[in-house]
């Protein structure tokens, strides 16, 4: 059982749906992004995805891109980001961190060199956004067996035929892509998501999480009540671009997670 | 040929896509069904009669098929060594081998009910053919092209628009082939359901390698009967540029199970392959890594990051290879060199004085090479290069390196 798991039930033994924010790791610098990072949980982030900055990241809108060159430009790799997980954990041994990113920062450190890193910085899950069920060998299957849940992205592209494949090696919980697009794009309507989290939670025992196009407390809640939860990226990354203080930022997730939890 | 089936280099890529360990399909989870869709209607059209006939129509009518096998004559003699052939792709409607593969995409995309096509470009070449195919039919054609390439690649540019084609100047990253690519991509994951990308280069999720290849491989194939014709066999060396690598694979494909013929690609080595990666050798300086859908030799840095390649050539500039020429880098069967800026200016000049044909600075990279190893060569060896674009596009760039002022 991953932190992951157990954040889950304990969530469903409390009846509340999961809020999930994204940040980047590094950005803007490695201190701002750390204090960040570390006042999520007591802005009521129930699970962090960190991301993992690369130079081509194709299924992200611009936002998430100036974000990662930031986030290079200040000299963040893979190996600072596990540091700055291993720092993290240091204060925090519950809240889970799901590592979100390309696989060529991960195949380049080497996939076994990378799992015992991860595991050990306390990593508990991965999002790999350009490795689809067809390539689970690379990096999906031996994930699990070092005990990190590998977390699946769904769309409205994955038909009812192709579903069990993409379900089948994936753990942790499902993340369900709102709308054909990159990230930053509009929003999905509550009401056209809802079907679909119905589709994919007839198909498996996973906690379904939506994400993509929520920016704000209003719509955090309708999509999180539609599922078992919602994530917020771009929102927040675009906060911490326009330079306010931590605090700012801070009290802009809390008003993201609050959304949620009203679901 | 081979000696049976089993031991030919011909049966790539495998069900999974991969050409040993690289190609594969590395893309999210939105663009798969699309890529499987597209690889079944590849492969229901690739033994369609109807669709090859459609196709041999409009490469004989429009592009101009089949491109003269031409001897060089003078530049043998001033080499004063092996025979030097060039494969005239120089000669296509549209300037260069590119519009090969557009055809064969445009109408697998048309026979796929698509309505809107994308495209990346770097030097032009390949956005100027997708334009041109997609005004012959009627297509809507959106092209991304690096605002860096659409700065210096003007001419082409303003092509595409006359053909009726929307160029999108590319910001992101560092504003290059790479990232047009990237947005492509984005465009494509989001318009799913009506768009239809057309790669110009043997790269990307599988299909797209195999399919390219498949739709360059008239160059190969011409080239053996032009050959044949002309010398009753076979070339001993074949030699070609690469940049993502498609008029190289289209060339080197059919000839891959003649084990006797020698197979050379020529990367573009930039100011010389150095660490300081003033180049675009991602064979001779990179290693394999995962981007834009396949696994391939790519210029990277020791985090995985990619790195910007560095050349004279505009359509050289590229930090992966395709998938195919990986392997076949790998397991030995094609040798791969690197040419630099210098060298290829030179053979550009020599091309022009000695032939009369103004080459694209692509090729000129393939021509320093054979103008490199031809004169150590006996009188008897056969050498084709494939003068795969004119140079027009380039006579700016290379005014500018030779110190002349230009209007």
């Amino acid at each position: 059982m991953t932190r992951i798991d157990a954040k889950f039930a304990e969530l469903r033994k409390k009846g509340r749906k999961a809020f999930v924010s994204y940040i980047m790791a590094g950005d803007p610098d490695t201190e701002r992004s750390t204090a960040v990072l570390k006042g999520l949980p007591a802005a009521g982030v129930d699970i962090i995805e960190l991301g993992l900055p690369f130079t081509d990241p194709m299924a992200d809108g611009e936002t998430i891109q100036l974000a990662g060159q930031r986030a290079l430009e200040g000299g963040m790799t893979l190996k600072k980001t596990l540091a700055m997980v291993r720092d993290f954990r240091e204060g925090d041994n519950t809240t889970p961190i799901v590592l979100m990113g390309y696989y060529n920062p991960i195949y380049s450190h080497g996939v076994d060199q990378f799992l015992t890193d991860a595991r050990e910085a306390g990593i508990d899950g991965l999002i790999v956004v350009d490795l689809p069920p067809e390539e689970d060998e690379e990096l999906c299957i031996p994930a699990q067996a070092a005990g990190l849940n590998f977390i699946r992205l769904a769309t409205p592209t994955t038909d009812d035929a192709r579903l069990p494949k993409v379900l089948q090696n994936t753990s942790g919980f499902v993340y369900y892509v709102s709308i054909t697009g990159i990230t930053g794009a509009a929003a999905a309507q509550a009401g056209d998501v809802g079907p679909e989290v119905a589709r994919i939670k007839a198909a498996t025992d996973l906690p379904v999480i939506v994400g993509f196009g929520i920016r704000t407390p209003d719509t955090a809640q309708a999509i999180a009540s539609t599922a078992d939860g919602c994530v917020v990226g771009s929102a927040i990354v675009a906060e911490m671009a326009s330079g306010k203080p931590v605090e700012e930022v801070l009290a802009f997730v809390k008003s993201l997670a609050d959304g949620a939890h009203r679901a | 040929m081979a000696d049976d089936l089993f031991n030919s280099f011909m049966n790539g890529p495998d069900e999974k896509g991969r050409f040993g360990i690289h190609g594969g399909r590395f893309v999210s989870e939105t663009l798969m069904p699309l890529i499987l869709e597209l690889e079944q209607q590849y492969e229901h059209a690739k033994t369609d009669e109807s669709f090859w006939k459609e196709m041999d129509f409009l490469w004989k009518h429009y592009v101009g098929r089949p491109s003269p096998l031409y001897f060089a004559e003078r530049l043998t003699e001033e080499l004063g060594g092996a025979k030097v052939y060039m494969k005239r792709d120089e000669l296509n409607h549209t300037g260069a081998h590119k519009i090969n593969n557009v055809l064969g995409q445009i109408i697998l995309a048309r026979r796929m009910g698509k309505t809107r096509i994308i495209a990346e470009t770097g030097a032009g070449q390949h956005g100027v053919a997708t334009a041109t195919v997609c005004a012959k039919f009627g297509l809507k054609c959106v092209v991304y092209m690096g605002a860096h390439d659409v700065e210096r690649q003007q001419p082409n540019v303003f092509r595409m628009k006359l053909l009726g084609a929307e160029v999108v100047p590319v910001t992101s990253g560092r504003g290059t082939l790479k990232d047009a690519m990237n947005d492509a991509l984005r465009d494509w994951v989001t318009n799913v359901r009506d768009t239809f990308y057309c790669i110009g280069t043997v790269a990307g999720p599988h299909p797209y390698p195999a399919m390219v290849r498949d739709f360059q491989a008239i160059i190969g194939k011409e080239t053996r009967e032009q050959m044949h014709e002309a010398e009753g066999r076979n070339p001993d060396t074949i030699i070609a540029a690469i940049g993502g690598g498609s008029n190289a694979m289209g060339l080197f494909y059919p000839f891959l199970d003649d084990k006797e013929v020698n197979i050379i690609g020529v990367e573009a080595g930039g100011k010389g392959v150095n660490d300081k990666m003033e180049h675009c050798a991602s064979l001779t300086g990179g290693r394999p890594g995962v981007l834009h859908g396949n696994r391939t030799y790519l210029l990277q840095d020791e985090d995985g990051q990619i790195l910007e390649g560095f050349s004279i050539s505009a359509g050289l500039d590229y930090p992966g290879i395709g998938p195919e020429h990986a392997w076949l880098h790998d397991i030995g069967r094609a040798q791969y060199v690197a040419i630099t800026d210098r060298e290829a200016l030179a053979a550009f000049q020599e091309c022009c004085r000695l032939e009369g044909i103004i080459p694209a600075l692509e090729p000129s990279h393939a021509l320093a090479h054979v103008m490199k190893i031809a004169p150590d060569l006996p009188r008897d060896h056969i050498i084709c290069m494939n003068m795969c674009g004119r140079g027009d596009k380039d006579i700016f760039t290379v005014a500018k390196h030779l110190g002349v002022e230009m209007g």
